[in-house]
């Protein structure tokens, strides 16, 4: 094993990433849908951190680029879950399929 | 090899099997607690890396709010027991095809690149340096970004509620308080008569 560093941490961010990606294309469910898109935005925040480690050192932009990713994370996965919630309400069910009326 | 190696080795596994169990676990109450240790392995990530600050806020927004927020979400929409659907094997073979193939020509390209880092003096990312560079108004200063995602924030807020209110049916009775004017002022979601076949 050799000694980590940044492209250690890419590969990491990257499979993160794209395992994300393979759970918003297989789930059908939306609360999981969610969990994906939480992945994929966790990796892009591990990506910032290590460029901003191994990089720009001088600099603090990665932190806040991830401070503020987080944020709007936050909002988005509280938004999205009123939807949800709203969404089995009406429909009994939280299957993408299910979720045609949405658009009028 | 020495224990900062095995240390980072140990979190990555335990970031990317985690991971990979909560998107393809079909227990949803499972996949969400899969998903918890993900983004614990994440912030010991940033731990390792020295990012003491990040990784406090991940533990306290991702695991303390947001997989809370999913776990009472599957309490209020799903059976206790219930197995998520099996997907057809195509789409999952091809779900899977076109992630490695996206995974392998981005590690392609990124191993091709050459890094070049900066020789400057690195700079501490303590609590304070951030805390005076994210609030400065001055070259380099993240004041206008942080006032936006405070609006943004409070925008959410108000969203979620307006959203997940559950109407009541409108009677001119309670038409006095502000709740039954504001609630008769929007296009309620669900209409009354909808709410009455779900009770």
């Amino acid at each position: 094993m050799i000694e980590p560093g940044l492209y250690h941490i890419l590969f990491i961010s990257g499979a993160l990433f794209f395992i994300g990606v393979f759970g918003f294309f297989t789930r059908r469910n939306l609360i999981t849908m969610l969990m994906s898109v939480e992945l994929i935005l966790n990796s892009v925040n591990l990506n910032f951190i290590a460029f901003n480690k191994y990089l720009w050192p001088h600099r603090l932009d990665g932190v806040f680029f991830t401070i503020f990713i987080i944020a709007i994370a936050a909002a988005e996965a509280a938004v999205a879950i009123a939807i949800i919630i709203n969404l089995y309400r009406s429909h009994h069910s939280i299957d993408v399929e299910s979720a045609k009326e949405l658009k009028y | 090899m020495s224990a900062s190696t095995i240390i980072f080795y140990l979190l990555a596994a335990l970031t990317l099997v985690s991971g990979l169990l909560a998107v393809t676990s079909r227990h949803i109450f499972r996949a969400a607690i899969y998903l918890l240790f993900s983004l614990i392995g994440i912030a010991g990530l940033y731990f390792w890396l020295q990012y003491e600050f990040i990784a406090a806020v991940q533990i306290v927004v991702y695991v303390g709010g947001i997989v809370v927020l999913i776990i009472f979400s599957i309490f209020l929409t799903q059976q206790a027991g219930e197995l998520l659907a099996k997907q057809k094997l195509g789409r999952t073979l091809f779900s899977a095809l076109a992630a490695f193939c996206g995974f392998a020509l981005t590690m392609l390209q990124v191993y091709e690149y050459s890094f070049n880092p900066t020789s400057q003096p690195p700079l501490e990312p303590s609590v304070s340096n951030i805390g005076s560079q994210m609030l400065g108004v001055n070259n380099g200063g993240y004041a206008l970004p942080f006032e936006v995602v405070s609006m943004l924030l409070l925008a959410a807020m108000i969203g979620c509620i307006v959203i997940a209110l559950r109407t009541p049916a409108v009677s001119p009775s309670n038409g006095g308080n502000g709740k039954g004017q504001l609630s008769s002022d929007f296009k309620p979601l669900v209409t009354v008569e909808e709410t009455e076949q779900i009770n």
